[in-house]
């Protein structure tokens, strides 16, 4: 179960008109390495993943649907008051002729999500090593989204995201270790 | 400004046929995460409000980016 806060996890402010931008900020929404991918790569893999780190599973997998509502947030802002024709030269003519000004789970290039994206290999060690290549993947995927930005309040908030990214892999790696460690112990049967 | 520390730079082979004016170098960040096991505990942290600013609380775990279009890359 989720408490909603009505608020997003950090302030996204939008200070140039810059459809393009929207559609390369898809990557991360509805991307292989984008923030529902890694949402319901750590939802789902925290089942069966030893005790002693599923919460950090949930806690991960939870603040990337805060995340996602960043990226959101984003797409919204730069796509709502654009017409058709700045659709078009933007690159999302495409988008507009299936989903209008919606917003869908699909990537920078317009493929759709899929679960493929994602694995659960239910090996603990299988699993965190693909949970800490995505963190790594979605970091290097912020950097490439700094770069193609000059609007610096966007890029403000781009690189709060890729910060949380570092900190997740951290984390991540650490889970390896708590896993590791359990040699250690002394097993009664 | 101040040059990134965890900016690491290798040079590109080109050769006197390519197409497009060269790039002389390549550059990757290797951020701080990559340094540390397990955090240890007691590290010193940010105030608050400089923490959601940064994304951590943590000034050692703190790894900053800059665009590459400001560097004229």
């Amino acid at each position: 179960m989720w408490v909603y806060e009505k608020k997003l996890q950090y302030p996204v402010r939008v200070s140039k008109c810059d459809p393009r931008m929207a559609r390369f900020l898809m990557e991360q929404y509805g991307g292989a390495d984008g923030e529902l991918a890694a949402a319901l790569r750590y939802l789902n893999q925290r089942y069966t993943i030893p005790d002693k780190v599923i919460g950090l599973l949930n806690d991960i997998g939870t603040e990337e649907l805060a995340h996602l509502e960043m990226i959101a947030a984003m797409v919204y802002k730069l796509t709502k008051d654009a017409t058709v024709a700045e659709l078009e030269a933007a690159g999302l003519g495409p988008h507009y002729a299936n989903h209008d000004n919606a917003l869908y789970y699909e990537n920078a290039a317009g493929v759709p999500w899929t679960a493929t994206y994602i694995q659960a290999k239910g090996d603990p060690i299988a699993d965190l090593y693909e949970d800490i290549a995505a963190e790594e993947k979605a970091r290097a995927t912020y950097q490439w989204l700094i770069d193609m930005t000059d609007d610096v309040d966007l890029q403000d908030s781009l690189k709060f995201l890729r910060e949380r990214e570092i900190i997740h892999s951290i984390r991540f790696r650490e889970a390896v270790e708590i896993i590791k460690d359990d040699r250690a112990t002394k097993k009664i049967y | 400004m101040k040059e990134n520390p965890e900016v690491r730079v290798y040079p590109v082979f080109h050769s006197p046929f390519d197409p497009c004016p060269p790039k002389l170098y390549r550059s990757y960040v290797v951020p701080i995460n990559q340094y540390i096991v397990f955090q240890p505990p007691g590290l010193p942290q940010f105030s608050p409000a400089e923490a959601l600013r940064h994304g951590t609380l943590w000034p050692s775990l703190y790894s900053p980016y800059t665009s590459r279009k400001f560097k004229g890359e």
